[in-house]
Order: structure tokens, then C-alpha cells, then sequence
């Protein structure tokens, strides 16, 4: 019985323990989410005594207006094509980083990789917006350098666009992959090619199947917050710069259509983590 | 299988000199251990003979071939490593078959000449395991598998047993001599442990600051070391004072050359024993240490030297308690006359 006292009054110090801790997450997470999804849910916010009533309208919207699909798809695609840049460009960085280089060196490196966390996103953002515009910080730069005339005017392109999405989430996959490929023993290395093994068979079937976890983290971390992605869209990206995510912001800022931009978001959460769910099996599988 | 030998050869950090103007032969076939204290090199010698390192001078030869400057993945060599290095993320068989995958030999040929390594090794019917799903022993096993399945022409050997516990590791020293006699492959093992070079090998070779010491069969560098801190790395040994009164010179010793004598030479009697070849001399039993089979007593001599005697305990006289008197003695021809420093 004073065995049973004893455990029962452990887990209540637990529970005491731990309820800031979800008291926390449910007053973050939680409230504002329930009451995005009730917005969702009626005709009108019912604010300053406006007549409201549940509704589902606000989805069929979606679904009756082809134009929302559109650019839902038009921004998933740019969320695989940045994912895919940064890793590309990331994996060999934490590699090099991981592996190739010692000591003093390696943290210089490592702070001007996560540099780009400590300033203002805007800032970046208009930064790029004055090196990619024509007569530009790019163009003026190759013109003074290369022998004829070019003229490079990135800005208001879906180049643009990536290349200042890259920039921002570049360091989520070489901190991730950066991690993964640190925890890799070198002696497995050094064992793969005691057995005769070069570089690129080393590679295809020791370090990428062991910093898979890392690169899938790097890959959700950059995925789902560039599909809703929307100040990159509108500042580097102008007239071409719509996106599912500027739709729903303007939503909430300019038509002031709370429920529908509620909506809107929803539908988003949902189709990504539909991908998110369709994709873990399989990467699961690729890695064992 | 080949034969291995190394020649002068100088690896530096810095201002250390990992190897200083090491030689060495491997012979075809034999186990040979490499020996000595931490930092003296052993482990260097062993990664440039695989070809993680490249020494700075001299040569090294595996076969015919010279091959200082040739990398790891051309040498075709065996390698096994302290923590066993097996990819997690592969089974037991993948990890055998890696080094056969890469040489391109077929997917057929593969499954054979696994099936075959892992029977050799006794683990037959584990190669869907995955390596986080076995014992340390047994991936110990795998390990030697992997290393051995391309038919290298050396196998080399890091510390190979320090992770297991001591009753694993002496069954482990027994599967490991068996293998190595069965396949007759050219080994070189690092090892840490001096029992397990001294029952292990045909050949050892002490090394010290990256200097070889000696090299030798086992029991030639035990009878016969070549200096002082060969005697006393590899074993224990009594220093004798010059000539004592009982202390009998053996013939044919170099001037200035150090006596001593093996802990376990050495009897131990009430009275003065009798007979001709002996050595002895007159102690007081200061400390007796009871440990098995054997006792290990610590007794000072007149002239105030400390001798230690390690024999079985119906050896020692009965009732023999510390602070009494004894008399110590060896044959003369168990004396060790080691060659003075320089
Ligand atoms: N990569 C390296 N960089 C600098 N110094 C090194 C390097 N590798 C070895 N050394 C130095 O060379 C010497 C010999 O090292 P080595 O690893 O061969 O010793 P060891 O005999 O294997 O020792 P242990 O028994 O502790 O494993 C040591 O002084 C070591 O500090
Ligand atoms: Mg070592």
C-alpha cells in the first residue's frame, strides 16, 4: 500500500511539473488554432455585435473557385523546388563543414552560416531587392567586370523569389544535415574504404542513408513554412509574385475576409500534411 | 597472403615523431603483435601499413609491391577496428558483402562467399540482422567476417578485443588464432594487452616512442629482452644487484650488462637450498598476496632490494607468515643479463 502512496504521489509531482509546460502549449498552440478554425467556420467575425451564423461556405470557396487550387499548387511547387535547392546546396556545405574541416575554422564557418538568423527577415528580403533589380548591385557588378554588355534584371521573376527563399532557409538543412553527418564515426569511413570502397560509393551508401534523418528534418523545417510563404512572393516577386499564401494574407490585411483567409488556411495545413504523411513511409523505406 | 615488411620508415606531427626509423618484416602467414605502451606508435604504424597515413620516409612493402603511396581503397587489405565500425544501417550479410559489392563479383558469388564467412566465423543464419540486434560478440564476429570475406592480403588488427569482457576475450583470442591458422592469412595485430600478444603470436614487436624496441618470437623477447624496458613491458622482472654474495654471474655476460630474474624463476625455501647452478640469496618475507592459483610475495633482500616471487601457493614453504626469514633462488641459467642502455 505505501509502495502504491509512493508512486501515486510521484506522479502527481510529475503532473505538477509538467503543467506549465502543456498549460503553456495549449495557450499557444492551441487557442489561437481553435479559434482560427471557428473563424473558419462562420459568416462573419462576430465582432462590435455583428449578425454571424455557421457556415461552411467559406471552403466550398475553395473548391468552386479554381483559381485557389492554382496557386496551391503553384506554391507547393515552389516549396519542392526551394526544399531541392536547399539541399543541394546545403548537404555538400554541411558536409564540408562535418567532415573536411577542423578546429578554429570550422566554427568561423558555422557562425556565418546561421549570420543570416540574426537579422531582420525584411531587411534581407529588401537587401536582395536591391542586388537583383536591373541596374542593380548584380548587374552593375558583372557589367564591370565582363567584357560586353549584360543585362540581368532578376528582380519581379520567380528567380527572385527562390533565390531569396533559399537565402532564408539555407541554414535549417546545413544545421540539420550538419548534425546528422557530425554523428556519423569516421571509423566507418575508414572501414568503407579499408574494404576498397571510393568516395562516391561511400557517399550513395554509408553517408547519405546515414544523414537521411537529418536531411528529411531540414527538408519539413524549410517545406512547410515556404508553401505559406508570402513577404518573399510580394516584395521579390511583384506582379508574378502570387501565391497561395499572399491570397490568404490578403485576406486577413487587405479584404479583411477573416473566415475565408481562416479557411484558406486550413485547407493548407491539411494538404501539407497530407504530403508530409504520404512521404514518411517512404522515406522510412529508403533508409532501411 | 603475402608477406609484409616495412623499412625506415618516419611519420611526424609536429615536433613528434609517431615513427622513428621503424623496420620491420611481416612474415606470410604469421600473427605477428605489436606491442607498447600508450603513444608509442602502434596504432601509426598499423594505419600506414593499411594506408590511412602516408609516413614522411621510408618504404613499405605488402607482396612485392611497394605501396607507400598508394591509398587504403587500392591495397587490398583487411582492416578491423576497436568499436567494430559495422554500417548501422545495413544487416549482418550487407555489411560482409560490401567489400565483395564493390569489387563487383556478383550477386550469386556474393551470397556464397557471405554464407561462407559468416560459417566461419559461427554465425551462420544471422546475416538478416541488423548490427544494433547482436551481442558484442557477435559483432565482433561480423567484423572479422567483413574484414577477412575479400580474401585481403593482410589482415590488420586495432585493439580487436579491449571492448569485450576478459571471458569473451579469451574465447575470442582462441576463434581469432583458428580463423587466422585456417584461412593462413598474414595478420598484424595492436594489442594493449601482453597476454594476448604473448599466446596469440608467432612474432611480437615492442615499440616505444615510436621507436621499435625489439622484435622477436614471443618467448625469445621474454627469455631474452633486449633492454631494460623490454624486461620489464613484457613481464616482470627482479633487477639483482651486481654480484652478490650468492648472485652467480652467468657466462659470457657483457660488461655493464643489468641481471635480473623472472618473478615466477624463483623458489622459495626455509633453509639454504642445496646444489650446484643456483642463485641466491637471503630476504625477509615482507607482504604475501593470495590470488588463485598463484601467490605473489614481496620480499626485501639483505642489501635492501625488493624482490617479487610469484608461485603456486603449495610451492611456498607451510606456515611461512610475513616478517620471516627466507632464502630465494633460481637456476643461473634463468638469470636474465640485459644489455646495458645505448
Ligand atoms: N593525427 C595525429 N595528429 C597529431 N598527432 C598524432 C596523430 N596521430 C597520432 N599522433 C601522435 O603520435 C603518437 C603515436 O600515436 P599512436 O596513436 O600511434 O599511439 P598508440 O601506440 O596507438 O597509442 P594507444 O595505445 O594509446 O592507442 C602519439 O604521441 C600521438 O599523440
Ligand atoms: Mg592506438
Amino acid at each position: 500500500m505505501a509502495g502504491g502512496t509512493a508512486i501515486s504521489g510521484a506522479r502527481a509531482g510529475l503532473i505538477a511539473l509538467l503543467s506549465p509546460a502543456y498549460l503553456w502549449l495549449t495557450a499557444a498552440i492551441f487557442l489561437p488554432l481553435s479559434a482560427m478554425l471557428f473563424f473558419s467556420l462562420v459568416t462573419e467575425l462576430p465582432f462590435g455585435g455583428a449578425e454571424w451564423a455557421f457556415t461552411l461556405e467559406n471552403y466550398r470557396a475553395f473548391f468552386e473557385t479554381p483559381t485557389y487550387a492554382t496557386l496551391l499548387w503553384k506554391s507547393v511547387r515552389l516549396g519542392l523546388i526551394v526544399t531541392v535547392v536547399c539541399l543541394l546546396v546545403g548537404f555538400p556545405c554541411a558536409y564540408v563543414l562535418a567532415k573536411a574541416i577542423r578546429g578554429r575554422a570550422r566554427e568561423a564557418l558555422f557562425l556565418l552560416v546561421i549570420l543570416p538568423f540574426w537579422s531582420n527577415s525584411l531587411v534581407r528580403i529588401f537587401s536582395w531587392a536591391i542586388v537583383l533589380r536591373g541596374n542593380g548591385v548584380l548587374d552593375l557588378g558583372l557589367n564591370a567586370l565582363l567584357p560586353f554588355e549584360v543585362d540581368v534584371s532578376l528582380m519581379f521573376t520567380t528567380h527572385a523569389i527562390v533565390i531569396g527563399l533559399v537565402h532564408s532557409y539555407l541554414p535549417y538543412v546545413i544545421l540539420t544535415s550538419y548534425l546528422a553527418l557530425q554523428a556519423i564515426d569516421d571509423n566507418l569511413i575508414d572501414a568503407a574504404r579499408s574494404m576498397g570502397a571510393g568516395k562516391p560509393t561511400i557517399l550513395w551508401r554509408l553517408v547519405l542513408p546515414l544523414s537521411l534523418p537529418g536531411l528529411v528534418a531540414g527538408a519539413v523545417l524549410i517545406f512547410v513554412p515556404v508553401v505559406g510563404a508570402f513577404m518573399e512572393p510580394r516584395i521579390l516577386g511583384g506582379r508574378v509574385g502570387t501565391y497561395y499564401g499572399t491570397v490568404i494574407e490578403d485576406q486577413f490585411v487587405a479584404v479583411y475576409n477573416w473566415p475565408l483567409g481562416a479557411a484558406l488556411s486550413f485547407i493548407l495545413l491539411a494538404v501539407v500534411l497530407f504530403i508530409l504523411a504520404v512521404a514518411s513511409p517512404m522515406l522510412k523505406r529508403a533508409q532501411a | 597472403m603475402a608477406r609484409v615488411s616495412v623499412e625506415g620508415i618516419v611519420k611526424r606531427y609536429g615536433t613528434v615523431a609517431a615513427l622513428d626509423e621503424v623496420s620491420l618484416d611481416f612474415e606470410d602467414g604469421g600473427l605477428f603483435a605489436l606491442l607498447g605502451p600508450s603513444g608509442s606508435g602502434k596504432t601509426t604504424l598499423l594505419r600506414a601499413i593499411a594506408g590511412f597515413v602516408f609516413p614522411d620516409r621510408g618504404r613499405i612493402r605488402i607482396g612485392d609491391q611497394p605501396v607507400e603511396r598508394v591509398p587504403v581503397e587500392k591495397r587490398d587489405i583487411g582492416m578491423m577496428f576497436q568499436n567494430y565500425a559495422l554500417f548501422p544501417n545495413m544487416s549482418v550479410a550487407d555489411n560482409v558483402g560490401f567489400g565483395l559489392r564493390v569489387r563487383k563479383v556478383g550477386a550469386a558469388e556474393e551470397r556464397r562467399r557471405v554464407g561462407e564467412a559468416l560459417e566461419l566465423v559461427q554465425l551462420e543464419g544471422f546475416g538478416g540482422r541488423k548490427p544494433h540486434e547482436l551481442s558484442g560478440g557477435q559483432r565482433q564476429r561480423v567484423a572479422l567476417a567483413r574484414a577477412i570475406v575479400t580474401n585481403p592480403r593482410v589482415l590488420l588488427l586495432d585493439e580487436p578485443l579491449s571492448a569485450l569482457d576478459k571471458a569473451l576475450r579469451v574465447d575470442m583470442q582462441f576463434e581469432l588464432r583458428r580463423i587466422q591458422r585456417e584461412i593462413g592469412i598474414t595478420t598484424i595485430l595492436v594489442t594493449h594487452d601482453q597476454e594476448e600478444a604473448l599466446t596469440l603470436s608467432d612474432r611480437i614487436g615492442i615499440l616505444r616512442d615510436g621507436r621499435l624496441v625489439q622484435a622477436g618470437p614471443p618467448r625469445e623477447v621474454y627469455n631474452a629482452p633486449a633492454d631494460l624496458f623490454a624486461a620489464t613491458f613484457l613481464g616482470e622482472a627482479n633487477i639483482l644487484p651486481g654480484g652478490g654474495a650468492g648472485i652467480v654471474v652467468p657466462e659470457g655476460v657483457a660488461p655493464g650488462a643489468v641481471l635480473a630474474v623472472r618473478p615466477e624463476a624463483i623458489a622459495m625455501t626455509r633453509t639454504e637450498p642445496e646444489g650446484a647452478g643456483l642463485s641466491k640469496c637471503v630476504g625477509v618475507l615482507e607482504r604475501r598476496v593470495f590470488a588463485g592459483a598463484m601467490a605473489t610475495c614481496l620480499v626485501r633482500r639483505e642489501d635492501g632490494g625488493e624482490m617479487k616471487v610469484v608461485s603456486r601457493d603449495q610451492d611456498i614453504p607451510a606456515g611461512l607468515t610475513e616478517g620471516d626469514r627466507l632464502w630465494l633462488s633460481w637456476p643461473v641459467d634463468k638469470t636474465l643479463a640485459i644489455p646495458p642502455e645505448g
